[in-house]
């Protein structure tokens, strides 16, 4: 079972560290993580997609919680969320004809060209996993030269919030 | 007022009442010495390798309730600490270890005696720093030692770049705290409270299971209300000794790998189990899956991440265990004696705590006679190893912080530096020190620190020629192929002690040990009593590793 977790942590040196050394010491398996400034100053955001079931997910929140630097925690359901990932693609893009079926696969996905020369385009795309997946398996074929992903970043669905809240740990 | 950093520091150790510092200085510490130097109301105790210096602090945070203080110079300095706040770390003891670092400018060139000791003690400390502001200085000391001593106890680490000690800035001390993202709860759900009352009301066959959090939140009186009131028998873990006088009729001594038999039948026989400030460790449960099958559990702790860790929780409360024990005893009801208790005297009358006590100096033997000597004010102080279960089982303590072990580290060399600093923290009482001869040499360096600072520790060493709990593993599981564990090449431990001034006292034969411990209280000096006890004499009973701990050996 996969869970994305939105992690609040003050904007200091080294706090990455204290997060990812904590997975690793515990044995949690970080699938993907984004880290980026929030609305307030000083206060930076993780948005961690983690595996494991309730027991494990129960263990990374209080174990997470304990950090003195992390501010708060929370389960984001993809239920109640909306989760977004960026990614870009650089392809192959030899011949004529294989060009404009590129660029027809980036218009059905609604992604756009960035870069572009006579061997190469690189198209941005953003979208759930499932898209980006999607996307990258349909332009396979024609040779992927590089891919970059973000990793998922969340936000709860609704006027709800993850800020604001303050934790409670031992 | 105008400070330097190394100023500040020790103006803030004052605010913070601390009175004694176990360290080492070198070279981009200096600064901070410098201004010790002329510090009257702060004592330095120097010993002689940092790895003392964690101890000793640890020590005396264990005798005391008070927050150990250590310090060290960067690299070298700084890694020897790392093993003494690992200690604390497992065992929630609460220090502050203050390190010199290479001057914000050089961090990161690999200058001389640099490490990232903030990197190498991330998973060993509750929380560090390194302090890159001079004006973040106060506030970071302030909430070090809020941080160690408050919610679970643990050691807080203080990295000090050499620039940091010499710049100057307006000294003001926080009047307050502001942590947002720290607020350990501190008063239980009184929901759940309620819901434990009405287990225990509910319950034929209890049994409280307290652990180190019943010391480090000072609830001894409150736990034993709670036993009494309700008539539950208590057993403890290694490091809950002294929670609740193991003299009462209640007691039923330690439980776990080396636990008493019938400790082990009562938790394996329990309806409910009251787990207080515990962990579940493996050396307690045995096979997890065959641990208290029988029981419903509550477990009050303060580290929410500990309940539900190891096993199901069917009542938590997250909280100082002594003031949920506080409400709890208002609401519990008071109990008669129960078929259970007599289940349980049968239990200690079937498979008492016993030893062949023949006409040689046995160790469990030695802790006997210890026992009959030593006044209430004693504080018994381990190393890690036979002796270390010898001196846990074979004496009865009775009063909180009265035992002095590393528990969940488990390092060998702690009892002898954490003897210093029970001693340094608690002049008026006994210390004394149990280890083994394997366990003494790997801090014996620190007798000069005893000597030169007139302590009177009485060291004993169970001195059998071996590493004797690796030994007994070896003999019992690995068909007695004594790899690697006896020691050869030990110095004459008497000699030793003698060439650092001190007393030392051999004891070859049973009849010679009590007239020697006499001897060594009443001498009021650092005596050191080198025991020779019979080679292969093992712990048990003895749960094997991955047995339930119903079974054990070493009882019929």
């Amino acid at each position: 079972m996969r869970h994305t977790i939105a992690v609040l942590v003050k904007d200091y040196p080294g706090v990455l560290a204290r997060v990812a050394s904590l997975f690793t010491r515990r044995g949690f398996n970080i699938e993907s993580l984004a880290v980026g400034h929030t609305e307030e100053t000083g206060i930076s955001r993780m948005t961690i997609v983690v595996k494991g079931d309730e027991r494990v997910l129960e263990q990374i929140t209080k174990q997470l919680n304990k950090l003195i630097d992390v501010i708060r925690v929370k389960d984001i359901s993809p239920q109640n969320s909306v989760e977004r990932e960026l990614a870009l693609i650089k392809v192959n893009t030899n011949s004529l004809p294989a060009r404009s079926e590129i660029i027809q696969t980036v218009d059905i996905f609604r992604a756009n060209i960035i870069d572009v020369n006579s061997q190469i385009v690189t198209i941005e795309t953003t979208g759930t996993e499932d898209k980006i997946n999607a996307l990258i398996e349909l332009l396979r074929p024609f040779g992927l030269k590089e891919v970059v992903r973000t990793g998922k970043i969340a936000l709860s669905r609704g006027s709800g919030t993850t800020s604001g809240l303050k934790k409670q740990a031992g | 007022m105008r400070l330097t950093g190394a100023q500040i520091v020790v103006e803030c150790l004052k605010k913070e009442g601390v009175k004694v510092i176990f360290g080492i200085p070198g070279g981009v510490i200096m600064p901070l010495y410098d201004v010790l130097y002329s510090e009257t109301s702060i004592k330095h105790i120097l010993t002689r390798h940092e790895q003392g210096a964690a101890h000793a602090a640890d020590g005396y945070a264990r005798a005391t309730g008070k927050v150990g203080v250590c310090m060290a110079t960067s690299g070298p300095g700084a890694t020897n600490l790392v093993t003494g706040l690992a200690n604390a770390h497992l065992d929630s003891i609460p220090l502050v270890a203050f390190t010199g670092q290479v001057s914000t400018s050089l961090i990161g060139t690999d200058a001389f005696q640099e490490v990232d000791i903030s990197g190498i003690t991330l998973p060993i400390t509750k929380n560090n720093y390194v302090v890159r502001d001079v004006r973040d200085l106060a506030r970071i000391i302030q909430e070090a030692f809020y941080i160690a001593r408050t919610g679970r106890p643990g050691p807080v680490l203080i990295d000090l770049p050499k620039d940091i000690q010499l710049a100057q800035t307006e000294f003001k001390y926080p009047e307050s705290i502001s942590l947002n993202s720290y607020k350990p709860t501190f008063s239980g759900n009184v929901k759940q409270i309620k819901a434990a009352v009405q287990e225990i009301k509910n319950a034929k066959k209890p049994v409280i299971y307290a652990g180190g959090g019943v010391i480090s939140s000072n609830a001894s009186s409150e736990l034993r209300d709670l036993a009494l009131k309700a008539n539950i028998p208590v057993t403890t873990t290694l490091m809950g000794l002294g929670s609740f006088p193991e003299t009462h009729t209640l007691s039923l001594g330690m439980l776990g790998m080396h636990g008493t038999a019938y400790a082990n039948y009562a938790i394996s026989d329990a309806d409910l189990i009251i787990a207080l400030g515990v962990r579940f460790d493996d050396r307690i449960t045995g096979k997890l899956d065959e641990f208290a099958l029988k029981a419903k559990i509550i477990h009050i702790d303060i580290d929410p991440a500990e309940v539900g860790k190891n096993t199901l929780v069917n009542i938590p409360i997250i909280g100082d265990i002594k003031n949920i024990l506080e409400k709890l005893n208002k609401y519990v009801l008071k109990k008669k004696e129960t078929e259970w208790l007599n289940t349980i005297k049968d239990f200690k009358r079937k498979y008492p705590l016993k030893y062949i006590n023949n006409e040689e100096l046995k160790p469990q033997y030695i802790m006997e006679t210890i026992n009959k000597i030593a006044k209430d004010n004693t504080i018994i102080v381990t190393s890690v190893g036979q002796h270390q279960m010898w001196a846990a089982m074979h004496y009865q303590y009775t009063e909180p912080r009265s035992f002095i072990s590393s528990g969940g580290l488990g390092t060998m060399g702690y009892g002898f530096p954490a003897a210093i600093g029970a001693k340094m923290g608690c002049p008026e009482k006994t210390v004394i020190c149990i280890s083994g001869d394997g366990s003494f040499q790997m801090n014996q360096q620190e007798i000069a620190t005893a000597m030169n600072n007139n302590l009177a520790i009485t060291v004993i060493i169970m001195n059998n020629g071996y590493l004797g709990m690796v030994r007994q593993w070896q003999e019992l599981f690995f068909n007695k192929r004594y790899s690697e564990t006896t020691l050869n090449g030990n110095p004459d431990f008497v000699k030793l002690v003698e060439a650092y001034g001190g007393t030392g006292i051999r004891v070859n034969k049973k009849q010679e040990l009590y007239p020697a411990l006499e001897r060594a209280i009443s001498l009021n000096r650092f005596v050191l009593i080198d025991c020779l006890i019979p080679k292969e004499e093992n712990v048990f009973p003895m749960v094997a590793p991955g047995s339930p701990i119903s079974k054990m050996i070493g009882v019929e």
